[in-house]
């Protein structure tokens, strides 16, 4: 008896066809998702390409990374931003200073001493002050430095206002570099009788060092744009200050904020260039922020 | 080899390292309770400084549309206004942002290819970069003239619904809390996208393809699975947005143009919120009083932000637990 040779299949197919109106449905979604990523690069492009169209010409004159405003003219165009330069980097170079010592130990008590009900409860209020707005740490450092301790306006001021802005950023991103460190490494050296803050300093950071080197890069970008603690804390001067404790410091969000006010065409010229410069800066730091994360790998290597 | 490791030496060697450890710990415990000493102070000095012109406050705090601080002796603010702008401004922001970041959080984990995942990440968390102040220039003198005639057309044509009808300011120009509200939407939009990712990310694989062995396409596959799984850390992240929506200040301020007469939940009106009506007296602040009256504001905002990012935080914890 041989078996029957069959021309069909016995059964029904497994797999029927999809059918035309969840294709359609498919298909509609997938566009969607697509053009909701387009539209969120929809801002970014046209910003950028705004902001370097109205302020190159700005940029590329003598002078303008060089000199400050002192003496110019509202309707004349010279000079540059070289004072406001200045206040923008050395501003946020003080507060990254107070910040990430503070902050790199934080980091490491949360990191490393975790299981405690304090750590806890640090996390929380980390993500606290991750959500203040700069506005409300500005208000806080005028009625303690200014309004109770009775200093005056300065550079300083704005520095304390950025270190609470810079603080959750600079813990929480350490935090995820020293827990992405393999816990093999700390149990090897708890092995060889090492105490535990020696396995920290010695061991855990510097593996993780390159990622908190970037971190805090990062986070020193994130406030070099910030406009609201320097409208509150120290005043505007058109020529360049290098007392950070004493008297009115430019910096370029305070210079645009100033010369939005100046009718005139060179104040176009000055607003954007500002921006553009702005923008330029926190871009380097970004750069730097990734060269340094990349080299100090290689190295390592 | 055996002088090294007498009793005596390795005892007091050990009693050197737990008194490093003990130190070193108090230290790190030390930073991070400054941080808790840091919110609660910022607590305690803005209301010490907002209580006095709270008592000479001539008019209702809360109920007040009017902010009166030129004259210490006859004091009159309330916040009806500031919050009016500011929860309007931020709704706005939401309705807008939410549905975008959802969309780019589901591409980036489940349609992008996954070497391009990363990148196309980085390029959304680029507009995070961009500092708030050039984000205000574009608003006002880029992107507001081109609202503006849909500004113009909503008005016309839905002006029967309280939100579209005329506001206090003039139309043209484009310096009302809609506009406003785009430009916040863009600035929230990596905030919330990142979360989002994070969350959609975790969806767990065998849900997944449970979902495509019932044969469910893509879109059915994201809609059983990823979306329900995503859910409360998409709220969650919503929140934080909300948050830093709130707060924002420079942007906010730049765009909005002061109106005459207190606003009437319309996206069209202008004036200020919370921190740009800080912001904007930032530098009459000498007389006590006065001062304090913005720092009453501030202290609500403060309140404010703090209530919704606890939320986020109690949300995004419970997501992560189940």
């Amino acid at each position: 008896m041989s078996a029957p040779t069959l021309d069909l299949p016995v059964k029904a197919p497994a797999i029927v066809p999809i059918s035309i109106r969840r294709r359609i449905k498919n298909n509609i979604a997938a566009m969607l998702f697509v053009t909701s990523f387009v539209i969120a690069l929809v801002p970014l492009g046209w910003l950028l390409w705004v902001v370097i169209q109205r302020g190159w010409y700005a940029i590329i004159q003598p002078g303008w990374w060089t000199h400050s405003l002192r003496g110019v003219l509202p309707e004349q165009f010279a000079g540059g931003v070289y004072h406001a330069l200045y206040g923008t980097v050395v501003q946020a170079a003080v507060a990254a200073f107070l910040a990430v010592p503070l902050g790199f130990m934080t980091a490491v008590y949360l990191a490393e001493y975790r299981s405690s009900r304090l750590a806890r409860f640090t996390s929380f209020m980390v993500d606290v002050l991750a959500g203040l707005p700069s506005i409300v740490a500005a208000l806080f450092i005028f009625s303690l430095w200014i309004a109770t301790v009775g200093f005056q306006q300065s550079a300083f001021a704005v520095s304390l206002a950025l270190v609470l802005l810079m603080l959750p950023i600079v813990v929480r991103s350490t935090e995820e570099m020293l827990k992405l460190v393999p816990d093999d490494l700390r149990e090897a050296s708890y092995a060889l009788g090492i105490p535990k803050w020696k396995t920290i300093m010695r061991i855990v950071v510097p593996v993780a060092m390159p990622g908190i080197i970037s971190g805090v890069l990062l986070s020193i970008a994130r406030v070099m744009g910030e406009t609201a603690p320097v409208l509150v804390l120290v005043g505007y001067s058109r020529s360049i200050n290098f007392d950070i404790f004493n008297g009115n410091m430019a910096s370029l969000p305070l210079l645009i904020y100033s010369e939005l006010n100046n009718p005139e065409h060179a104040g176009f010229l000055r607003v954007w260039g500002a921006a553009l410069t702005l923008i330029i800066v926190v871009a380097v730091v970004y750069l730097v922020a990734t060269v340094a994360n990349r080299l100090i790998a290689i190295r390592r290597r | 080899m055996s002088t090294a490791t007498t009793p005596a030496l390795r005892a007091r060697n050990e009693a050197k390292a737990r008194r490093g450890d003990r130190i070193f710990k108090s230290v790190a415990a030390v930073a991070g309770s400054s941080i808790t000493i840091a919110i609660g102070l910022i607590a305690i000095f803005l209301l010490v400084h907002a209580i006095p012109s709270l008592r000479a406050n001539h008019a209702n705090f809360f109920t007040s549309a009017q902010f009166d601080t030129a004259d210490s002796n006859n004091l009159a603010f309330g916040i009806r206004d500031l919050l009016m702008v500011t929860v309007l401004s931020s709704l706005c922001a939401m309705a807008l942002a939410v549905p975008v970041a959802v969309g780019i959080a589901v591409f980036l984990t489940q349609y992008a290819p996954a070497r391009l995942s990363r990148p196309f990440g980085a390029l959304v968390d680029l507009l995070a970069a961009v500092p708030s102040i050039v984000f205000g220039l574009w608003g006002i003198f880029v992107l507001a003239p081109q609202v503006s005639p849909i500004e113009t057309f909503l008005n016309h044509h839905l002006g029967w619904l309280f939100l579209f009808k005329a506001g206090n300011v003039s139309l043209a120009g484009g310096g009302n809390i809609l506009t406003a509200g785009v430009v916040l939407s863009v600035m929230v939009l990596p905030i919330i996208t990142s979360v989002s990712r994070e969350v959609f990310r975790q969806t767990p694989g065998p849900h997944i393809e449970a979902a495509q062995a019932l044969g469910a396409t893509k879109w059915e596959v994201v809609r059983m699975t990823v979306l329900p799984f995503g859910r409360s850390g998409v709220v969650a992240a919503s929140m934080l947005g909300l948050g830093r929506a709130l707060g924002e200040t420079v942007a906010v301020l730049i765009i909005l143009r002061a109106a005459a007469r207190p606003g009437n939940w319309s996206v069209f009106d202008g004036g200020y919120t919370f921190a740009s009506k800080i912001a904007s007296a930032a530098n009459e602040f000498s007389e006590p009083l006065p001062t304090g009256a913005y720092i009453a504001a501030g202290f609500v905002l403060f309140v404010l932000t703090f209530l919704v990012n606890a939320a986020a935080r109690a949300i995004v914890g419970r997501a992560v637990k189940t």
